[in-house]
């Protein structure tokens, strides 16, 4: 196994080398030049022209590219062309507000889809069945906005019960933080148990058809510990693998629920960035991100030997 | 278990060694402001972008400001004489003027950062032909001696919008006018606490209790500068229904500039004033390009002038007719220079026929108009979407061709026709403070190649605009203006497209909001 994860740590090396090769490409042939927006909107094709001279912005490709690459080998993902603040400072002001975020939606969406996957899984045809089909369906369906607006109508402003907007880090108080992050975690968590109480009862349904479930049925052990000893635990792997990809996008894909409640993270860093074309910003985050994402994908592929036995790397 | 423990022990020691941090910051009067954008230049030199405009009006004094009635108010300086020449300006600070890290503010602060200024401002560039030195006599008093006598000298130094030549500490205004400075050090009202921005979402600042106010009362940027409170905390929210709710909800004191379809959301809730403070609001414009067919042609030009409907416009970008006004002259209406002088092809019911005829006339064959649109921008968005409408209503082969804002900026820079990534009319907007004048209404000049994208090449309007700086009267100022604005319509250097207001939302125990084009945070009182 040793020397799998070894192999798969290599190739994550590779992997991030090819996207940050790529990523800088990809930045140099879009349109949109930072010098413009830097200047703003008054400024003249001459204080343009000057402030990329500056920046450096007009140096041939492959000079950039490996001033950049020098850098990043010395641990410096460079500084933001228009906060002047190291890009490593910027990812890791948000680091906090993603990770909790994703965190928390993470452990909602487990201990509610898995549930109900399982019940409807038990209950296949029943209306306990159709309900969570039918919520699985709906999960699927509210944009993820349309259902942070509704959630923020009702709990903060009908109920005031729980703020609109904003982060508080866990340093300031357990409390303040979780109460921040219920609404988002909740708006987000809705897609993602959907899916995952989607999958859960396709791969139940699969396992409780099989021959061993009948056996353990037939000596008479319990429903209950026939469903989460045996039928669960052998239908985990395809749950683990969505959940797993579920992570990834989690890190990466909450943009839309950072930015309407507000809330520093990951997503929004990346999205400011690439409207105003920080370079450093969006290589930095793009090769984080990758990274992260084969780590996770590692992490997955290592957990099915947790599940199944037979599986050896 | 144990593991369980230990990590609820963990959280619980965080929580309670974050308690008495929580707690002052309980006791203090916190400000919580919604900002128009997001802050991400600290250099107000470095960029004309008004949300950097604003922090520096926070952290930054200036040595003279502009009131509401026009007139050029000392600020930093105490007292200042002009010798009988108009040569050579004696100024002398405040006493008491000191920079956030607790150094004195002396002279050779104040002549670096009016030179670093004058590098960037057109206003500052056109002082500094005129200059021949700056001269410390000593840390209180320096002089400006000129040229050629400038008459616009105070109003240069009291410039209310971007650039604002603010004073900095002579340390960091040494920095090349076109590098983008980090260091926030001032001697305003405010200091900024680097450490808790973050980018994207929250910009902190606490009082200056260094700072010393002047007596009289707060007009525009002039006056005493006041503070209220303890802190200010700009809380970006890009959401507009985000920072609906939060205002809503209490969670925000002020929001900026609110867009106009939440309004009436916002006007039901007791606790909520939706109110216009800014008395000059904005102009938006249609601007040409002049290097290629069509608008390379006067005439052309003049005939969109007949097609365009300010009221149109107005409600497009204000949504009622209570946040704007047509403004038929290239001065921000409400201020002295603006009139109607020469005005007629943009007034009153609109002529399409006219307007063809001006085609015709100047030998349109059917070029294409590539219009460059930011949908991320409504401002610019809806004007571009009536101007499509209105250049297809007279016959032109217009079309749209959309991206966000920092592709726009950037190809307007682009010099090539429409056919090779360029384009012929772009739509945006000023503050009314820098369209009051010839001296700051930057869209008009026809320097050529220097000028504003689009490079109109005009010698006859840098005559006319040569000839206003040289006024020495009012009236001999309005009379020059007056003729710069009756050559505007005839070369038509933008086309106004109205006035608006975007209005300034505040719950109800805020008092102080300082009527002014400029959203300014002293004299604020949180009750």
């Amino acid at each position: 196994m040793l020397a799998y994860v070894v192999r798969r740590l290599f190739a994550t090396i590779v992997v991030m080398a090819v996207v940050a090769f790529v990523v800088f490409l990809l930045l140099y042939l879009t349109p949109g030049d930072p010098a413009a927006i830097l200047a703003g909107d008054a400024a003249t094709s001459e204080d343009i022209r000057k402030i990329r001279e500056k920046l450096g912005l007009d140096d041939p490709f492959l000079e950039r590219f490996g001033q950049w690459l020098w850098r990043l080998l010395h641990g410096d993902l460079g500084v933001s062309i228009f906060t002047n603040l190291p890009v490593t400072h910027l990812i890791a002001q948000r680091v906090e507000p993603t990770l909790s975020l994703t965190f928390c939606t993470l452990v909602i969406s487990i201990l509610v889809a898995v549930p109900l996957g399982v019940v409807a899984a038990a209950r296949a045809g029943s209306w306990m069945d159709r309900a969570v089909m039918a919520f699985s369906v709906g999960g699927f369906s509210v944009p993820v906005f349309v259902l942070a607006y509704i959630l923020i109508l009702v709990f903060s402003i009908e109920l005031e019960w729980l703020p609109v907007q904003g982060y508080r880090p866990i340093s300031e108080g357990v409390w303040e933080w979780a109460r921040h992050l219920v609404l988002p975690s909740a708006a987000l968590g809705t897609v993602y148990i959907a899916l995952i109480a989607r999958i859960t009862r396709a791969s139940m349904l699969d396992v409780l058809a099989q021959d061993y479930v009948r056996t353990a049925q037939a000596k008479g052990l319990a429903p209950g510990g026939i469903l989460i000893g045996h039928a669960l635990k052998n239908a985990a792997v395809p749950i683990a693998t969505v959940i797993g990809i579920g992570v990834a996008l989690l890190i990466g894909g909450a943009i839309v629920t950072e930015t309407v409640f507000a809330l520093p993270g990951i997503g929004r860093l990346t999205v400011d960035a690439i409207l105003r074309r920080d370079y450093p910003i969006i290589q930095g985050v793009v090769l984080i991100f990758s990274g992260t994402y084969v780590l996770i994908n590692l992490a997955v592929d290592l957990s099915y030997m947790f599940f199944d036995p037979r599986i050896r790397y | 278990m144990r593991r369980n423990l230990r990590w609820f022990a963990g959280i619980a020691l965080v929580a309670v060694a974050a308690a008495p941090w929580s707690a002052t910051l309980a006791q203090q009067k916190v400000l919580k402001f919604i900002p128009q954008a997001d802050l991400r230049i600290l250099d107000p030199i470095a960029t004309t972008a008004y949300i950097t405009r604003n922090h520096g009006y926070m952290v930054y004094d200036t040595l003279f400001a502009i009131n509401e009635k026009f007139e050029v108010k000392p600020q930093m300086v105490d007292k200042h004489e002009v010798s009988k020449d108009g040569l050579t300006y004696t100024f002398t600070l405040r006493d008491g003027l000191k920079f956030h890290d607790g150094q004195p503010v002396k002279s050779a602060d104040c002549i670096a950062s009016i030179e670093r200024w004058a590098k960037r401002d057109a206003l500052g560039q056109k002082l500094s032909e005129a200059t021949e030195s700056w001269k410390a006599v000593n840390d209180k008093t320096f002089t400006l001696k000129l040229k050629t006598p400038f008459p616009l000298t105070l109003d240069a130094l009291a410039k209310p919008s971007s650039n604002v030549p603010f004073i900095m500490p002579e340390r960091i205004a040494k920095t090349d006018a076109f590098k983008n400075i980090d260091d926030p050090t001032g001697s305003g009202p405010f200091k900024m606490v680097k450490s808790e921005w973050v980018p994207g979402n929250k910009v902190v600042y606490v009082k200056n209790t260094d700072y010393v106010p002047r007596k009289e009362a707060p007009s525009w940027a002039s006056g005493g500068k006041v503070v209220k409170v303890d802190r200010v905390e700009w809380i970006y929210i890009p959401d507009s229904a985000t920072a609906a709710a939060a205002l809503n909800a209490g969670e925000a004191d002020i929001w900026e500039q609110m867009p106009p379809d939440l309004i009436p959301l916002l006007s039901k809730n007791k606790q909520v004033v939706v109110k216009n403070i800014d008395p000059l609001g904005s102009m938006g414009m249609i601007r040409f390009n002049f290097l290629h067919p069509p608008f390379n042609n006067e005439k052309i030009r003049q005939a969109v002038l007949y097609a365009v409907d300010q009221n149109d416009y107005v409600i497009g970008i204000a949504g009622d007719k209570k946040n704007g006004k047509p403004c038929y002259s290239y001065f921000t209406c409400g201020t002295p220079l603006s009139s109607e002088v020469s005005a007629e092809p943009l007034k009153g019911k609109r002529n399409f026929e006219k307007a063809k005829q001006l085609l015709k006339e100047g030998g349109y064959k059917g070029e294409k108009v590539v219009i460059i649109d930011a949908t991320d921008q409504p401002i610019v968005h809806s004007q571009s979407l009536l101007t499509l409408e209105n250049l297809k209503k007279i016959g032109m082969n217009a079309e749209i061709q959309a991206g966000d804002w920092g592709t726009l900026i950037t190809r307007r820079a682009v010099k090539e026709p429409n056919d090779k990534g360029g384009w012929n009319i772009f739509h945006t907007w000023l503050v009314g403070p820098d369209m009051v004048n010839p001296a700051v209404n930057f869209p008009i000049r026809g320097t050529g190649e220097k000028a504003w994208f689009g490079w109109p090449s005009d010698p006859k309007m840098e005559e006319l605009r040569e000839a206003w700086f040289k006024a020495k009267t009012p009236a001999e100022s309005k009379a020059a203006a007056d003729a710069v604005q009756k050559r505007a319509f005839e070369f038509v250097p933008i086309i106004p497209t109205g006035q608006f207001i975007l209005p300034t939302a505040y719950r109800t125990n805020i008092t102080g909001l300082i009527i002014a084009p400029i959203n300014l945070l002293w004299n604020v009182e949180k009750k």
